[in-house]
């Protein structure tokens, strides 16, 4: 008699029921994208296309994309600039002060979401900063720093310092070391860096909440809405599609530079 | 400077003067004068930590000493900033810049100087290695041994006064590390550049270089020429980093005008004074393994020549052009010799009863005390493994006298 095999039937039916977990809310949110609702998505009134060709007719939707995504550009500007010099200082440099820097950086991301929002929303009050567009800002480059450093840090320390080392060498000046060297070995860390930290500040409800005022991002307008209507489900729809064709466009550039280099992994 | 900006017609003097480099919690170099005169081929040889690539560093710039001068032909260079001075390195990493073609790498040097030509000029250096047909590719498609010769010609195509090399071949498998130092020094007798390489590899250090320095502990234990560091070792460090010496240590028991005589284990050997560097109390001699006779019957007592024996040969080994005999001898310990291989098969055979001798004229004296009370030489740690064995051989040898 043959051993039930654990492996053979348990595994890849423990892989699908992941799957499928993970992918369900997905497709629910994409196939409700072509509802045709009256009032409320959550009840299905047959296929259209309106939403989809029509998605700035609902109020406001367009507008809370906007902020977001001016929001998030601006916001991971900042972040990826200021993180990615830290990350060199702390990767590269020995100084008083870099191991409480280090963890410093660490507390925002070790901080509840709540508890952030709500101190820097304090903040803002004392100051008397009045909330609203830039406040947003702020808040989203200041969380988005952490990632950010951790992110390129990782990548200063995998660069050999001999090559700087050979660009001083070779006759360059600090700036043209750093711009020449540095920054170009640096680039793919830095890339990342910028990529999450415009999804984490795209994506932020909690912090953003405390400190908006009267502007409404993405995430805050759904939450107004009692219930989301189709048009929040076409943009969300619209941004998973477009990342995972930057994912799948990413990956098949990169297989096809190995290739180009004759480097097989 | 004016180096900056021009090609170096030919090489430079370099002169470290009194050079000390600490570094928080150990000292890398302790004091160090040095002259490497221009066009010539130097090599920094020493034991891995011995502060010879520190050394290096403080010539490229990329470490300030603590204490010292740094002097490139005449002018003080030890304040000027790594990309003014005349030196160019090639890294033991070889550190090509992984984002560019092997032709910019090669022309990156002369584009920071705005030199004329860059691509032009790089091209030339690039037909010197005999790599110009890769110009294009990028540094992760070449092959160890050609991503060497890029390093290499992406440092002498700006015509620096000085080369650094930082074991620049100690990566490379032994038949292409053979090849490339062949290479390396016909390149630098076209290009008449001063070479200052550094390596831990002894061998690698005699076939290239004019003028070799044994670095140990932060300081240069002897400088020379191959031969006459070989010929010549004036410490134990020197005699055993540099091919193997059989090494005995004894009391002087006499003085006879040319020579002193050495007691060792009761026998009287001789070494020439010229080249003993002391001549009284208890001196450590040597001779080297290939100057030793072997005998199978006791030699007839000849002026000249130091006997020692009998001894009973405990290990055989064959190695191509040679035959190491390994002899055990009551009262001193092992002898090597090694016999050219004129016969088919061993001489004389493990266990056999043997003499060894050698011409009064090749033993060497050598500076060091001995292991008795000679700090360097009982705390021995970072020399290798050769300086150990060494040592524990003489220790051995102590407790049977």
């Amino acid at each position: 008699m043959r051993r039930l095999s654990l492996g053979k039937w348990l595994l890849p039916l423990y892989v699908a029921l992941a799957v499928v977990f993970l992918v369900t809310p997905i497709v629910q949110v994409i196939i409700y994208s072509f509802n045709d609702s009256r009032r409320n998505n959550t009840i299905w009134g047959g296929w259209t296309l309106d939403k989809w060709l029509n998605v700035c007719d609902q109020q406001g939707v367009c507008e809370a994309f906007g902020t977001s995504v001016a929001v998030g550009v601006v916001a991971t500007l900042i972040a990826t600039v200021l993180g990615t010099l830290l990350a060199i200082a702390l990767g590269r440099y020995r100084f008083r002060g870099r191991g409480s820097t280090s963890l410093l950086l660490f507390l925002p991301m070790a901080t509840p979401e709540v508890v952030l929002g709500a101190g820097l929303a304090a903040q803002f009050l004392a100051v008397g900063m009045p909330k609203g567009f830039w406040t947003i800002v702020i808040v989203h480059a200041l969380f988005c720093l952490s990632f950010v450093v951790v992110t390129v840090k990782a990548r200063v320390a995998s660069l050999d310092p001999a090559l700087e080392e050979a660009g001083r060498d070779l006759y360059g000046s600090g700036p043209q070391v750093f711009f020449r060297v540095t920054l170009p070995l640096l680039t793919p860390g830095i890339v990342a860096a910028a990529l999450l930290s415009f999804a984490l500040s795209f994506d932020d409800f909690i912090i953003t909440k405390f400190n908006a005022g009267q502007v409404t991002t993405f995430p805050l307008w759904i939450y107004t809405k009692k219930t989301p209507p189709a048009e929040a489900n076409v943009i969300a729809s619209a941004i998973f599609v477009l990342a995972i064709v930057a994912v799948v466009v990413v990956q098949v550039a990169a297989a096809a530079r190995r290739k180009r280099l004759g480097i097989t992994r | 400077m004016a180096a900056a900006g021009a090609f170096a017609e030919a090489g430079a003097d370099l002169e470290l003067v009194g050079i000390h480099k600490r570094f928080p919690g150990f000292t890398a170099i302790e004091s160090l004068d040095l002259t490497i005169p221009a066009g010539s081929f130097f090599a920094l040889l020493g034991p891995s930590g011995c502060g010879k690539t520190t050394t290096l560093r403080l010539v490229a710039g990329l470490e300030q000493p603590t204490s010292g001068r740094i002097l490139i032909g005449g002018k003080d260079v030890t304040d000027v900033k790594p990309f003014r001075r005349p030196v160019n390195t090639v890294f033991q990493s070889y550190a090509l810049f992984p984002h560019m073609t092997v032709l910019e790498n090669v022309a990156f040097g002369l584009r920071r100087r705005r030199i004329a030509d860059p691509s032009g000029k790089a091209h030339e250096a690039l037909q010197l290695v005999e790599l110009d047909h890769l110009a294009q590719r990028k540094p992760q498609q070449l092959s160890g041994g050609q991503q060497q010769r890029v390093a290499l010609a992406r440092a002498i195509v700006n015509r620096p006064a000085l080369l650094l090399l930082d074991e620049p071949l100690g990566a490379l498998d032994l038949k292409l590390r053979r090849q490339m130092q062949l290479e390396l020094k016909t390149i630098q007798q076209e290009v008449g550049l001063t070479f200052l390489h550094v390596t831990h590899d002894q061998e690698e250090a005699m076939t290239m270089a004019d003028t070799v320095a044994v670095m140990n502990k932060g300081e240069i234990e002897q400088m020379g020429s191959p031969e006459e560091l070989y010929e010549l070792p004036r410490t134990v460090f020197v005699a055993n980093f540099l091919g193997q010496s059989n090494l005995f240590t004894g009391e002087v028991r006499g003085d006879s005008g040319e020579v002193v005589v050495v007691d060792v284990a009761g026998v009287g050997v001789a070494v020439p004074k010229a080249r003993a560097q002391r001549h009284r109390g208890r001196v450590t001699i040597g001779i080297r393994p290939e100057k030793l006779l072997l005998h199978p019957a006791a030699p007839e007592p000849a002026a000249g020549v130091n006997v020692l024996g009998p001894g009973r040969v405990v290990d055989v080994s064959f190695s191509g052009v040679s035959t190491q005999y390994t002899v055990a001898i009551p009262g001193i310990g092992d002898v090597i010799v090694f016999a050219q291989n004129m016969v088919f098969g061993p001489v004389v055979n493990a266990g056999a009863e043997v003499w060894v001798s050698w011409g009064v004229e090749h033993g060497f004296g050598l500076a060091d005390e001995g292991p008795e009370g000679d700090e360097r030489f009982a705390d021995d740690t970072s020399t290798g493994s050769l300086a150990r064995q060494t040592r524990e051989e003489l220790l051995e040898e102590l407790g049977e006298a």
